[in-house]
């Protein structure tokens, strides 16, 4: 949020989320499960580089308050898809940096056992359905996760993160389609971060506003500001709440912006320097900082000594990776059949 | 003569048709202002302008589709698939339109259409991006299927495919297309349906493609050593097969191994090995063996990513078993 529009709020002794119910605590743990997502990835591209990882490693930097906020609003019995750029919204759900890191070592303490790697972790306890390498592969799970629900009576709902570019697949709209058609309580979150790999969004996609799509089905539909981490919880929690209530499905675009590569071999030529640099003054990181140090939830010392806390969980993290056994042979068979 | 990547002679082949006839264009994800995802298509938006080099969205079945409407009425598209992982998606548009339509309509309509990318599992890519889908596109009747293995082949072979009035099936591999070979600086074109003996030997038959080729080569090199003269051949077309030259070289080996990474159920080289088996069984001192890729969706960890893949030592073991030592 900008700096203005802070200390207005500010004055007026008016936080924004005061009408959200979230304590000083739950934002807190928000602010931190951002920054946690950030120190882990800058990590693991420094250890990319290193050759500890290898295939493709999709960063998540730049639009942690889109998965921190969205996943925030849920249940622990709601339901969690992504696409192969999963690191943070994993994190953001609760799991630990360790077997984050093991996975994208290729460990077997990893969250897929090393079988997964960086596109594909998975945590069933915590619903965390897993992130999928095919784009638009994972939208139908979605709306699948979600029938199974209402099926069985229950009012978990399920929240579906998706690339803009990943909206112009075939089976994408036959999934909203179905979801309204069918009232189901699913949440698509686009995540619009403008680009799918090096093709701008306005070469690849017709018509205006992306959120719009939904209009043909005459689903509930808004844009969200995904750098803003409140903005991003409250449009999210409106939206589980009415799937809850009325079991019905929405359509989120939450605006955001990846600073860094599509994957870790990206040259980057297809966007300006000045472009990056200007997105990055809206980093939701440092913003949100801002804002709980204004409100007083926070302080720069507390938020260096968090960032200190966290850069050491990292530290633990690799370590543990490091010296954590590759999957055994015999996993090599195991699991093709239940 | 010039030592070109195989993604130079790739393209080299395409940027001579394109100026050979105006109805070939090419469209893809990022194959114009990216210039490919794996730099095949390097300088062609410059070269040919953005009517003949085409960026697609993210929609494998809907461009797929449009390719194969527009060769219906004379153009002859070039469609590449940024990896055929991602050409699952079009499936229905190349089994159920391009392989019947000429068929369906005894006759009416020809579909001049090359569908290209790469195939096959690449390097710690995880179960979703790392398969060989040979088998699953040979299968089916009214396509051609090309892999090349070296510059050369990838070059001549692409032109051929170009011209073919058939739709063709042109599987390239992501871990090659660095490697360097020579290609000659006059027009030539390998003939659809031809394969090639890239070495020759008496003791056993290795047969092989696409990444494999080098494999076999490299368990070739290390029999020699041990006084096995093995025979490497490569069919570049899958299918058509080049069955002649294969029952030849086994009728003169009497041995047969085949190496391919992909699944082993009902692979490319189980037809092969069936073909082998019905036709060349008196000459035959041994059953055909065949290695493949483990059985599984791809693992991530490179321990069992290795495990999981042939290698040469695989091969050697192989050799030797239909070779009773
Ligand atoms: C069906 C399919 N086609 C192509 C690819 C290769 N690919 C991976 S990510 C990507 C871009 C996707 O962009 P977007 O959906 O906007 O997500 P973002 O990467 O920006 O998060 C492409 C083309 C793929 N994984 N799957
Ligand atoms: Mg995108």
């Amino acid at each position: 949020m900008a700096n203005a529009a802070v200390k207005e709020l500010k004055e007026a002794k008016k936080p924004r989320w005061k009408d959200l119910n979230l304590s000083d605590d739950a934002l807190i743990e928000m602010y931190k499960k951002m920054l946690t997502i950030r120190r882990f990835e800058e990590r693991a591209a420094q250890e990319y580089g290193k050759g500890k990882i290898g295939g493709f490693c999709h960063l998540y930097i730049g639009q942690e308050a889109v998965g921190v906020g969205a996943i925030s609003a849920l249940r622990e019995d709601d339901y969690i898809f992504t696409a192969y750029r999963d690191h943070g919204q994993a994190i953001a759900r609760g799991m630990d940096v360790k077997p984050a890191m093991a996975e994208l070592f290729g460990k077997a303490t990893g969250c897929s056992s090393g079988i997964g790697g960086s596109m594909h972790f998975f945590d069933a306890e915590r619903h965390f359905m897993g992130g999928y390498g095919i784009v638009g592969g994972h939208p139908p799970l979605a709306a699948g996760t979600a029938f199974a629900t209402k099926y069985q009576g229950k009012d978990s709902v399920t929240i579906c993160f998706f690339g803009e570019a990943s909206s112009n697949q075939g089976v994408f709209h036959e999934t909203l389609n179905m979801a309204m058609l069918w009232k189901l309580p699913v949440i698509f979150i686009c995540e619009n971060n403008w680009y799918g790999m090096g093709t701008a969004i306005e070469r690849a996609s017709a018509g205006g506003d992306l959120y719009d799509k939904a209009a043909g089905y005459h689903m509930d539909r808004a844009a969200v500001d995904g750098m803003d981490v409140v903005a991003t919880y409250r449009a999210v929690t409106e939206a589980v709440q009415r799937a809850r209530a009325n079991s019905t499905p929405t359509m989120l675009e939450a605006r955001t912006y990846r600073f860094r590569g599509h994957s870790m071999s990206d040259p980057g030529t297809y966007r300006s320097k000045d472009e990056v640099e200007e997105y990055k003054k809206s980093d939701p990181i440092v913003t949100f900082g801002a804002e709980l140090i204004a409100f007083g939830i926070m302080t720069q010392e507390k938020i260096d000594a968090l960032d200190a806390e966290i850069k050491q969980s990292v530290q633990e993290a690799v370590d543990f990776a490091d010296n954590s056994p590759e999957p055994p042979l015999d996993m090599l068979h195991k699991n093709v059949y239940a | 003569m010039a030592t070109l990547q195989i993604r130079e002679a790739l393209n080299q082949a395409m940027c001579e048709e394109m100026e050979r006839d105006q109805n070939v264009f090419i469209m893809g994800e990022e194959v114009a202002q990216y210039n490919g995802a794996y730099k095949v298509t390097q300088g062609m938006l410059k070269k040919f302008g953005d009517k003949r080099v085409i960026d697609t969205p993210i929609t494998e079945a809907g461009f797929a589709g449009i390719g194969i409407g527009a060769a219906m009425v004379g153009l002859r598209p070039i469609v590449e698939m940024m990896t055929w992982n991602f050409a699952i998606l079009a499936f229905d548009q190349i089994m159920n339109n391009a392989a019947k339509l000429h068929y369906m309509s005894a006759g009416q309509f020809k579909i001049p259409i090359v569908f290209r990318g790469p195939n096959g599992p690449a390097h710690m890519l995880g179960a979703q991006h790392s398969q060989a889908l040979e088998s699953m596109l040979a299968h089916v009747p009214g396509l051609i299927v090309m892999t090349p293995s070296n510059p050369y082949d990838a070059k001549g072979l692409m032109k051929s495919a170009i011209r073919s009035d058939n739709p063709v099936i042109f599987l390239e591999s992501e871990l090659m297309y660095g490697q360097k070979g020579e290609v000659p600086d006059e027009e030539y074109l390998i003939p659809i349906g031809k394969g090639d003996v890239k070495r020759a030997g008496a003791d056993v038959t290795i047969i092989a493609w696409t990444k494999m080729v080098a494999v076999a080569l490299q368990a070739a090199d290390e029999l020699a050593k041990e006084g096995i003269s093995a025979e490497v051949i490569d069919p570049r077309t899958i299918r058509p097969l080049d069955e002649d030259l294969i029952l030849e070289s086994v009728r003169k080996t009497n041995r047969c191994v085949i190496v391919e990474d992909s699944w082993p159920f009902a692979s490319v080289g189980t037809e092969i090995a069936h073909r082998i088996h019905t036709k060349a069984f008196d000459d035959l001192d041994a059953p055909v063996e065949k290695i493949n890729a483990a059985d599984i969706p791809m693992p991530y960890a490179n321990n069992l990513e290795q495990e999981a893949l042939p290698n040469a030592a695989k091969v050697v073991a192989a050799v030797k078993k239909v070779l009773y030592r």
